[in-house]
């Protein structure tokens, strides 16, 4: 029978990085035998715990016993050694060289004899099939997997991480994963699953660990919890009953058109897009659930312009076919865009609030003339939003990384409303922001909305969504549902459809 | 015990501070290697530095031999700030002499209003074509223009010697690897009669000046500094990257190869294989001691002239290779790299030692 002390037991594991607390005080108990689920948003803290205990990142605080005993885990040899494998997300393969010749890299030499046999024993046991003498670069990303699950299967684990394993696979390939992992468990060694995948997490672990924002929320058997109780411990948004708001009169004129919008990701982990159709009326404001990762990105850049959509009628900006604009061209039409991330993307860090002001502001606000930067009408424009928005800052030459989280937010929520957009999208409007100026942006776009214009939130905080939005969808791999009207939409309904699970009822309940 | 942590923000004063810092560090070390060499390092350093300026002719040679160097790192001051890494200067300007001087080794003849100029356009054109080449590949293949500016560069330094050694070699020039004289017609105008005082100083400073009000004031030059620092704001902004490196490549070849035209007629008079001493590649010493301010090129650009003139001196007074010019200005550069750890970190002495 299984031995009862636990494989692996993590207590007070913390880990700060600078301006940020990435692991307080969190446990983590993995049985022999056992797929033992790590659940969490992005940015939970997952990754930095996983990195822990394969010796990546070094904790400031907390106890790890092994096999019952007391370890301090130097480095990822020192893992490995303990009998620790990891596959992380993002592979590290050299493209150019051989299955066998990639694996032997992360072998010493003793240890590189007969490898092709036993790569070809080891992936036919498990069924990864996968050919030693195939060039890496001819590979799809789940025979790149397997690769790296090999090369851990090699050294006959005790404790085999995957870090977000199916982010990068097919359903198919996920499958076949799922098989392969139930085998590894009966015959032994235990399985660290990181994921926010409810489903799959649901169907394939047996324990779960959830986190949130770096602390442990809860451990469960998965399977004893519906998708939405996970949903709801893993995003902590207690799904209360949505306030009540006056409905809005329906019928005027649509803003913002999506139609069968289909974009591939451009980048390697992200995304893409699956046949979107949205309509925002004006006045409207669309709320679009989900959680992260699951296209929300990839969506926002392309209402922005900054992915290019197939065809200019997938996305129609105030009457005028947009989707092969560029940004410039659809604000000034009339778009205006905030973007999830605030610091080199939004916004400049290394320049002044002016600069960053200009940044989007010159083409519907005439900053420039004459290709010249036109700078008293740039800082009266920067000096008007901190002023209206009240952001706290020196004034229009301070730079914006000497503002904080939230005044920086204020900032560039202020400099797209201030320009009276007709279609505004803005994504995770409060994220990282203190309540009070949580409100203060609230006000300002409701307040923008009754002006006329469309607006989309893109946000992971569904008090959020219920709190502005008039109709609700989700956002799950890359598709979004049909929006529900808000006084429809019920938590039972929005967090199966986070969940990602199969629609059981027709998208209308 | 020392140890380096972050500040957390860029300093203003190590800014300015950290070239001169390198700049003396640079004395040192150079006086240092003389020493090892058995010479009397502070003779050295004074021969290398000081003596060039107390020549009779050094306060117009110095401007004359600054000239591209203040031009090429002007203009790759623009690109490195929008993080475009064009390293193939030399190669652009070589090119550019090549244009240049071949329109005059065809018209001698021609008048010179209309001759200088064509030759001036067709060295801004030449060099511009090596570094559109690279922006090319860049947007078309993904190929990383450090690598290709660089591949063009020798492309271009063995196109001239294969020119000047074979098909425009000199009939009369005793087998001399050069070009026969260009006709008076062809050279860049003097300021002052009789001297080597031509257009470009003047040129040159109007150029980083120019420069200066393109990258700080205009619409453009935003783009650029904003596509530098955050390539994904620049996205949102709708700056676009491919028209950006289009542009910053062929303004940093097409002023390379203007600058190479100018000292092809503004100092020698003919095209040789020994044209251009690495003045293009100089010239990235230059842009990063003129911390990429367009104007910093200026001053930056005068010192490391005073480089090619000391290793001359050195040369001649003191016998020692001409490679003491690279050696120094290799140094500083080191030294530079070096001292610009400071812009963003703060060198704390721990008095406890670890336990």
């Amino acid at each position: 029978m299984t031995d009862p002390t636990p494989l692996l037991a993590m207590t007070g594991m913390t880990k700060h990085y600078p301006g940020c607390l990435a692991n307080d005080r969190v446990s983590l108990t993995v049985e022999r035998n056992q797929i033992h689920a790590l659940l969490g948003e992005n940015g939970a803290g997952k990754s930095t715990l996983v990195k822990t205990i394969y010796g990546v990142v070094k904790p400031d605080a907390g106890e790890i016993l092994w096999d019952g005993k007391p370890v301090r885990i130097q480095n990822p040899g020192h893992a490995q050694r303990l009998g620790i494998g990891m596959v992380f997300q993002h592979f590290s393969l050299f493209e150019a060289l051989t299955v066998a010749e990639n694996i032997a890299l992360g072998l010493a030499a003793s240890e590189r004899a007969n490898l092709k046999e036993r790569i070809t024993r080891i992936s036919a046991e498990y069924g990864l099939p996968l050919d030693p003498d195939r060039v890496v670069h001819d590979l799809s990303v789940g025979e790149r997997q397997r690769i790296e699950i090999v090369r851990c299967l090699l050294q006959n684990p005790k404790l085999l991480i995957m870090d977000e394993p199916t982010s990068v696979l097919t359903p198919g390939e996920a499958t076949r994963l799922f098989e392969t992992l139930r085998r590894l468990a009966a015959e032994g060694c235990s399985i660290l699953y990181s994921s926010h995948k409810l489903e799959e997490v649901r169907a394939l672990c047996s324990a779960a660990t959830i986190m949130r924002l770096g602390c442990n929320v809860a451990t469960c058997a998965p399977a004893e919890k519906s998708v939405r109780e996970l949903a709801e411990i893993m995003i902590a948004a207690d799904l209360k009953a949505p306030p009540v708001r006056a409905i809005r009169e329906t019928g005027t004129t649509p803003r913002l058109i999506v139609k069968n919008l289909t974009v591939p990701s451009p980048h390697h982990f992200g995304t893409g897009l699956k046949d979107i159709s949205l309509t925002i009326e004006s006045g409207e404001i669309l709320g679009v659930a989900g959680i992260a990762g699951n296209g929300q990105t990839e969506l926002m850049d392309a209402i922005s312009g900054e992915i290019l959509a197939g065809a200019p009628e997938n996305i129609v900006i105030d009457g005028v076919p947009a989707g092969q604009m560029g940004p410039r061209a659809r604000r000034a039409i009339g778009g205006c865009f905030v973007p999830e991330e605030r610091n080199g993307h939004g916004a400049v860090t290394a320049m002044t609030l002016s600069e960053n002001g200009f940044l989007s502001g010159f083409v519907r606000r005439a900053l420039t003339r004459c290709g010249i930067v036109n700078p008293k009408r740039t800082d009266v424009f920067a000096a008007d939003i901190i002023r209206r928005f009240d952001v706290r800052a020196t004034g229009p030459k301070a730079e914006a990384r000497s503002l904080s989280g939230g005044n920086l937010q204020k900032f560039l929520v202020g400099r797209e409303i201030s320009q009276h957009p007709k279609v505004l999208a803005i994504s995770q409007p409060t994220w990282g922001v203190d309540a009070g100026a949580a409100q203060a942006i609230h006000e300002a776009i409701a307040a923008l909305a009754v002006e006329g214009a469309a607006v989309l939130i893109v946000s992971q905080d569904l008090d959020e969504i219920f709190a502005l939005a008039d109709r609700i969808a989700v956002m799950a791999g890359g598709r979004v549902s049909e929006p529900v009207p808000l006084r429809e939409a019920t938590v039972e309904s929005i967090g199966r459809l986070m969940g990602g699970a199969p629609r059981e009822q027709p998208a209308h309940v | 015990m020392f140890k380096i942590e972050p500040r957390g923000h860029e300093s203003k004063v190590w800014r300015y501070a950290s070239p001169l810092l390198a700049l003396a560090l640079t004395g040192v070390t150079a006086g240092l290697i003389f020493a090892l060499m058995g010479r009397p390092p502070l003779l050295t350093v004074y021969t290398f530095l000081i003596a060039p300026l107390l020549q009779q002719d050094g306060f117009e040679a110095l401007p004359v031999k600054a000239v591209p160097l203040i031009m090429m790192g002007t203009r790759l001051s623009l690109a490195y700030r929008a993080n475009i890494w064009n390293i193939g200067a030399d190669g652009q300007f070589i090119m550019g002499a090549i244009c240049g001087g071949g329109v005059a080794l065809a018209f001698p003849e021609a008048p010179a209003w209309l001759l200088f100029p064509a030759m001036a356009a067709a060295g801004a054109i030449g060099g511009g074509a090596c570094g559109g080449l690279a922006a090319w590949l860049r947007i078309g293949f993904n190929a990383n223009e450090i690598l290709t500016s660089l591949m063009i560069a020798y492309i271009s330094q063995y196109l001239l010697i294969y020119l000047v050694t074979g098909p425009w070699r000199d009939p009369m020039g005793f087998g001399f690897p050069q070009t026969a004289l260009f006709s008076d017609n062809a050279l860049a105008p003097r300021l002052i009669a009789d001297t080597n005082v031509h257009l470009g100083i003047v040129l040159a400073p109007l150029l980083a000046l120019a420069t200066w009000f393109v990258l700080e004031k205009s619409l453009l030059g935003f783009q650029f500094r904003v596509l530098g620092q955050a390539p994904r704001a620049a996205r949102f902004a709708g700056f676009g990257e491919n028209r950006l490196i289009w542009i910053a490549m062929l303004i940093s070849g097409g002023t390379a190869g203007l600058a190479g035209l100018l000292e092809a007629t503004g100092t020698l008079g003919q095209l040789t294989t020994t044209l251009s001493p690495g003045y293009g590649f100089t010239a990235i010493i230059v842009a990063f001691l003129g911390r990429l301010n367009p104007l910093g090129a200026v001053p930056a650009g005068l010192l490391l002239a005073l480089s090619f003139l000391g290793g001359d001196a050195a040369q001649i007074n003191l016998g020692l290779s001409n490679a003491i010019t690279g050696i120094f200005q290799g140094i500083l550069l080191f030294n530079l790299l070096g001292c610009d750890l400071l812009l963003l970190n703060r060198i704390r002495w721990a008095a406890r030692a670890a336990s």
